[in-house]
């Protein structure tokens, strides 16, 4: 079933509504209405690059294209410009749609485009009676350098959704950007399951996306726990009363869970654990850290888990089906993917400690420790580096270094040299990829094959 | 203490490129201009100055909306 035909299937109030910043749109139109401004037959069989402003927009192209295109590649809004002609070229990308103005930015990659615009309805009919299984294909977040690209389908993306209490009518909302895995499950939640969603907006005060999400009387919420921390420091959290408080994406503490438990008592507090490869893994709602080792010993679900070598393992039927353009296998020979996720067991309880290979999460961005030293290592007055994650409670974690200054430099004003290797990383990485703290070290412990000596979670 | 914090938060400003008003105890902490990775770094920084996170504690702690109620949970340390 495709996804026009899920959301008219669902059962759910007859006023049903996608709210965007500027504008709603109001479900029951989207069958006549498919805002592509031109006629939607060059769609059909297709492979489409998505590359739109907000996130109405995306929401309207996937309605319009999932069942008609052969496969729909969402490029999130901060993807590089830079990598949009290599992952075209692995994704086979035909045509682009999107929003005028980010298709005309986008001229050069030569492509053929079709403009969608949610303020301006056509009556442009979808091809009919040639539904076919679309596929959707994720960007992850976690790779250094060129994302891969994960592919799904309409199926596989709403298995294993065990999503908090029902409400009536259920609205639904998250932090996310539904471009995102954590965003597109609940985007596809709420239209599959009879539900209203307000869409988040980049570039929007928290103070005012709660107060949007109040006013359309948002019953179930997601976002990291970094969100969450933004939207409690806001002082903003009476302005939504959800039934349901999700977080993902990032270890939720101890902390954090208590305090959405405080500002919301009648809520369902739950954290889930999910990623773009492995789908949902599992939600837990007992307002503790970590999750019971029960999840693992008797799997209830659809989603059957282990634990390897320190890391948490998954095989789903909402797991991705495999990467695109890339020989890299997704799974094992016993169909599980490796998480990369570090848990310790302490009594009867699995706690999350980390990333396998150090990697640091930064409010739900990854960033790869070599990445950054090997942008600190080309300075000049540095001999050798280690970059690491430290705790944050507003972030999850920040990434602070230690240099070893080079021998020439040694007597430079260390004060000067740390600021100028600051500059240097500023002026190569985005923001959050640029060491918080610098340390300047004597030396640091090299391991038995020469490299760097990591103590990783 | 106050100064030490203010003299922080004007230095990350300025390394991050963000326009900040002038702080004051009323001042909301997301509306001075500081987003969240400022505000991880200030915390970070100050703990490395201190020796203190508040956040990092098993007490219930209430996040601050206000500087004023930021640098309240610095004030329990000796300056």
């Amino acid at each position: 079933m495709d996804l026009l035909s899920a959301i008219n299937a669902s059962s759910g109030p007859a006023e049903r509504h996608l709210h965007g910043r500027e504008r709603s749109i109001d479900l029951r139109a989207v069958e006549q209405n498919c805002y592509l401004q031109d006629p939607a037959e060059t769609l059909a069989g297709r492979s489409i690059m998505l590359l739109c402003g907000d996130q109405l927009t995306v929401a309207v192209a996937l309605i319009a294209l999932d069942g008609v295109a052969a496969s729909i590649l969402l490029c999130p809004p901060d993807i590089k410009a830079a990598y949009l002609p290599e992952l075209a070229q692995q994704a086979g990308t035909e045509l682009i749609v999107g929003s005028a103005g980010l298709i005309a930015e986008h001229a050069a990659l030569g492509f053929p485009t079709l403009a969608i615009d949610p303020e301006r309805p056509t009556a442009a009919a979808r091809p009919k009676g040639n539904s076919r299984e679309t596929a959707w294909l994720l960007l992850t977040s976690g790779t250094s350098g060129i994302p891969k690209i994960v592919r799904h389908s309409l199926a596989g993306l709403t298995t294993a959704m065990t999503i908090g209490p029902s409400a009536d009518p259920p609205v639904w909302s998250t932090f996310y950007d539904i471009r995102r895995y954590g965003g597109l499950q609940i985007l596809l939640r709420a239209l599959t399951g009879g539900g209203s969603m307000v869409l988040s907006d980049a570039d929007e005060p928290v103070t005012d996306f709660l107060r949007r999400a109040g006013q359309h009387n948002v019953t179930h919420i997601s976002g990291t726990p970094s969100h969450w921390r933004r939207a409690i420091m806001s002082g903003a959290t009476n302005l939504i009363d959800p039934a349901y408080v999700r977080m993902s994406g990032e270890i939720a503490d101890q902390t954090i869970i208590d305090a959405l438990k405080n500002a919301y008592p009648k809520a369902s507090v739950a954290h889930a654990y999910a990623s773009t490869e492995a789908g949902v893994g599992f939600a837990v709602d007992d307002g503790r850290e970590g999750f019971p080792v029960s999840l693992i010993d008797n799997p209830t679900g659809p989603v059957d888990m282990k634990i390897v070598d320190g890391t948490l393992r998954l095989r789903s039927r909402g797991l991705a089906a495999g990467y695109v353009g890339n020989a890299t296998e997704l799974t094992g020979d016993d169909g599980f993917v490796d998480s990369g996720d570090v848990v310790e067991r302490r009594g009867d309880r699995y706690y999350f400690c980390g990333r396998k290979g150090g990697i640091i999460n930064i409010g739900g961005l990854k960033v790869h420790p070599e990445e950054v030293e090997a942008v600190i290592n080309r300075h000049d007055a540095v001999q050798m580096s280690i970059v690491k994650g430290r705790k944050s409670a507003v972030t999850g974690q920040i990434v602070v270094a230690d240099i070893v200054v080079s021998a020439h430099r040694a007597t430079q004003d260390i004060a000067q040299l740390k600021s100028d290797v600051v500059a240097h990383c500023r002026s190569a990485l985005p923001s959050h990829k640029v060491p918080a703290i610098l340390n300047v070290v004597p030396s640091l412990a090299i391991n038995k094959s020469g490299k760097v000596a990591r103590s990783h979670a | 203490m106050r100064e030490k914090i203010v003299a922080e938060i004007e230095k990350i400003a300025a390394e991050q490129e963000k326009p900040l008003k002038p702080i004051t105890d009323d001042l909301e902490i997301l509306d001075s201009g500081l987003d969240s990775l400022c505000f991880a770094i200030l915390v970070a920084r100050l703990e490395d100055m201190v020796g203190f996170d508040p956040f990092n504690t098993d007490d219930d702690i209430a996040f601050p909306t206000t500087f004023g109620e930021f640098f309240a949970l610095y004030e329990k340390v000796p300056a």
